[in-house]
């Protein structure tokens, strides 16, 4: 299966998960080349679910996935290849060093280690880790340790970036390093598809807007049609937000 | 609300929370405790039997006893302090460096030198009932067996309990003084391991130089030890004499631990929270590795394989999980080395000894591995099959079982030819069943559950001993009865079978 250019970055089709009850609920969710999507919903919506069966972590029980067309059910080495997740809660190694940790990620995605070597580095240093390169990662912060997962995910130069709430507990510099990487990778022609519960970020950041509510996707579009959508012009995205998981919650 | 209040609320908070740990610990924190109380009970029930095999024979011993069952007496107990004050050494090290909760006790406007008297009485409390539950079989069977008098074993178990904890607090807080709290960890479970083993090797090596046996009871039994002991009213016997039933001289060892216990806690309340603090304060400063090769080219599994390995060197708690395990290798050993210009028939024991540990490390290592996995997001996001993730795993565990005991065989080798080919071919065995046990029960866990790894399932922490102790068995049997190797191979091989048929098996990769 080749990867296509000219397929959507993901393709998701009634996608469904039940545990106790319906997590995801038949989905159907399209995000283009080069775009910045942001998934957003209440708690318990289903978006963390939904990423963890895109990235192959999960198996959906119905529903296909497809990643810059390819089959990420029936091919799932060849959309890991190009895709990169990263979680909220940061998947490091205490006893490694960044770079020892970047070395590792480069080499479980089978990249030329004279490629990675140079753009670990690159990536941590402009993520403010200079001075840590070699100091294991036991000590770190949150915000620290959430920027070598970020630099990880990054490292082996994914066509597609998964990330889940990566902003959760980053104080305003690291947000601001993070969010600037991110656009940097989007300029590149990279495809983000980012969770977050701050608002904000998805209002300035994302070319589009997924809500997402009990499973299913109850809106989308740029945050201009979104307002539109819903009769709320001149409003800001969290009154849109509010407005749409109030009418779903009233129609469960 | 009081100071003495505020104690006896932290005391019964330490109290609630050791035996919630406890209880957890022995029912694999399963919510139906019910049901595996139960099978604790009948657990307990079923290891009188064995208890009365090793022991019941000397439940008629009466005062005064000679004075080669004292020796044995003394020397049993004094095997008991040692393996308490191992465990204290590490329980203690660990309330420094898990902080779980010490950021909030510190935080708090209560007294530390009064909280952390209650932790140390803690440490003590843990110590000792882990003691008397494991005393209980030993010490029923011989009260059953020789009346009520041996129920004062008791109160030797309490009093050796309390006495360990205290050496141990006061040995771990002297060393964060002497060394620092970076070295402390390592040179504590160092130290643990060498305390916990260094009791019965020593022994065990005495008996090779003199004896050219591994057994440790023929030093203990032999005239000379009778001839070097103290005459019959030294104070050496005095915890045999309380086992024995001496309530005089028990009541003495009560108090005399008791005090030892209370003046730890006098004395090193203050420096306990001195050494919590200076400890949290290391945690800002990590350890520094040089990561010049890092970077290397080879395939996916290669990665994984390097990632494994430099965990594995520096995984603080796997020192002291297998340091005692790596130690008791050293008699048969020993053994070996000596055996080179002889024909010594007492070689053949170093074969199960050699099986049983690679078995044992084998476990281990298996579970650090494919259990424990602190990212394994990351892992099965990466492009590779769950399969030969496993395989790079399994890989890694087989490679360090093979650095560690090919030396051994190899000297073994020169012994004895055959002898060195069965011993590898047990050791390939009981490292290979191991592991497939930890892969047939693996768990999403993080590396430093790693303590805990025995009690996520009992059923797996029994199969792997099984195992081993059955491919050891076979291993000596090949060597010295081929037909019963035959038969011992065939119930291992059952044990095996019966393991993987009730195990929780993986087919998918999701």
């Amino acid at each position: 299966m080749t990867i296509s250019d000219q397929a959507p970055a993901l393709q998701v089709r009634g996608l469904t998960k039940h545990f106790d009850r319906p997590a995801v609920d038949a989905l159907d969710l399209t995000v283009r080349p080069g775009e910045f999507y942001a998934l957003l919903g209440p708690n318990g919506a289903g978006k963390t679910t939904t990423l963890r069966m895109v990235v192959g972590l999960l198996r959906p029980d119905t529903g296909s996935v497809s990643v810059l067309g390819v089959d990420a059910l029936a091919d799932p080495i060849a959309a890991k290849q190009i895709m990169a997740w990263v979680s909220d809660e940061p998947m490091i190694y205490d006893k490694l060093t960044p770079l020892e940790y970047l070395a590792f990620v480069a080499g479980l995605w089978g990249i030329d280690p004279a490629v990675s070597e140079r753009s670990a580095r690159d990536l941590l240093v402009s993520l403010g880790l200079e001075p840590h390169l070699h100091e294991r990662c036991e000590g770190f912060s949150k915000g620290m340790r959430q920027k070598v997962a970020l630099a990880g995910a990054l490292v082996h130069d994914p066509r597609l970036i998964i990330l889940d709430e990566p902003l959760t507990g980053l104080d305003a510099l690291s947000a601001r390093h993070v969010k600037g990487l991110l656009s940097d990778r989007v300029r590149a022609g990279c495809t983000v598809i980012l969770t977050t519960h701050i608002l904000e970020v998805a209002e300035r950041m994302a070319d589009r807007i997924g809500v997402i509510a009990a499973g299913r996707l109850v809106a989308e579009g740029t945050l201009a049609e979104l307002r539109e959508q819903n009769g709320h012009n001149g409003t800001s995205l969290e009154d849109v937000f509010i407005a749409l998981v109030n009418v779903e919650a009233a129609a469960a | 609300m009081s100071s003495a209040a505020a104690l006896s609320w932290f005391a019964r908070h330490e109290i609630r929370l050791a035996w919630r740990e406890w209880l957890a610990m022995m029912t694999g924190g399963r919510r139906n405790r019910k049901r595996a109380v139960i099978g604790l009970v009948i657990f307990a029930l079923f290891m009188h039997l064995p208890a009365y095999a090793v022991i019941g024979r000397f439940a008629k011993l009466q005062t005064p006893v000679d004075k080669t069952s004292l020796i044995v007496m003394s020397a049993s107990i004094f095997l008991a302090w040692a393996l308490m004050l191992s465990q204290a050494i590490e329980s203690t090290t660990r309330v420094f460096y898990a902080r779980a909760d010490l950021d909030l006790i510190m935080s708090s406007p209560a007294s530390l030198t009064n909280v952390f008297s209650v932790r140390i009485a803690a440490i003590a409390l843990v110590v000792t009932s882990m003691a008397l539950v494991l005393s209980t079989p030993f010490i029923d069977v011989l009260a059953l067996g020789g009346g009520i008098r041996w129920l004062s074993a008791y109160g030797v178990v309490i009093a050796i309990g309390m006495s360990a904890a205290a050496v141990a607090i006061a040995l771990t807080v002297a060393l964060f003084h002497l060394i620092g709290p970076r070295r402390t960890r390592l040179v504590a479970q160092i130290v643990a391991a060498i305390i916990g083993a260094g009791f019965v090797i020593g022994l065990q090596v005495a008996a090779i130089l003199s004896y050219g046996t591994l057994s440790r009871f023929a030093i203990l039994t032999s005239d000379s030890a009778a001839a070097y002991a103290p005459g019959p009213e030294s104070i050496a016997w005095w915890p045999a004499r309380a086992v024995l039933g001496d309530g005089q001289v028990l009541l003495t060892l009560l108090a005399c631990s008791l005090i030892l216990l209370g003046t730890v806690m006098t004395i090193f309340s203050d420096q306990f929270a001195d050494t919590a603090v200076r400890v949290a304060a290391r945690g800002a400063r990590a350890g520094r590795s040089s990561s010049a090769a890092a970077f290397h080219t080879g395939s996916r599994q290669q990665a994984l394989r390097w990632k494994e390995f430099l965990l594995l060197r520096r995984d603080p708690w796997l020192m002291s999980q297998t340091l005692m395990q790596l130690l008791y290798l050293a008699p048969p050993a020993l053994m070996l080395w000596r055996s080179f210009s002889s024909s010594a028939t007492a070689i053949v024991l170093v074969t199960p000894v050699i099986v049983m540990a690679a078995g044992q490390l084998a476990g281990g290592l298996a579970w650090l591995t494919i259990s424990g996995e602190d990212a394994a997001d990351l892992v099965a996001a990466a492009p590779l099959s769950s399969s030969q993730v496993i395989r790079a795993k399994i890989e890694v565990v087989l490679m360090a079982i093979g650095a560690i005991f090919a030396p051994l065989v190899l000297a073994l080798a020169l012994a004895s030819p055959p002898q060195a080919a069965v011993t590898a071919c047990g050791v390939a065995i009981a490292a290979v069943s191991a592991t497939a046990i930890q892969l047939w029960f693996r768990v999403q866990a993080r590396r430093s559950q790693f303590r805990r790894r025995q009690t996520a399932s009992r059923l797996a922490t029994f199969a792997e001993a099984f195992s081993s102790i059955g491919w050891a068995a076979t291993a000596a049997l090949v060597l010295t009865l081929p037909v019963a190797a035959l038969i011992s191979g065939l119930m291992t091989l059952g044990i095996m079978a019966a393991t993987w048929k009730i195990s929780p098996r993986r087919t998918s990769s999701f």
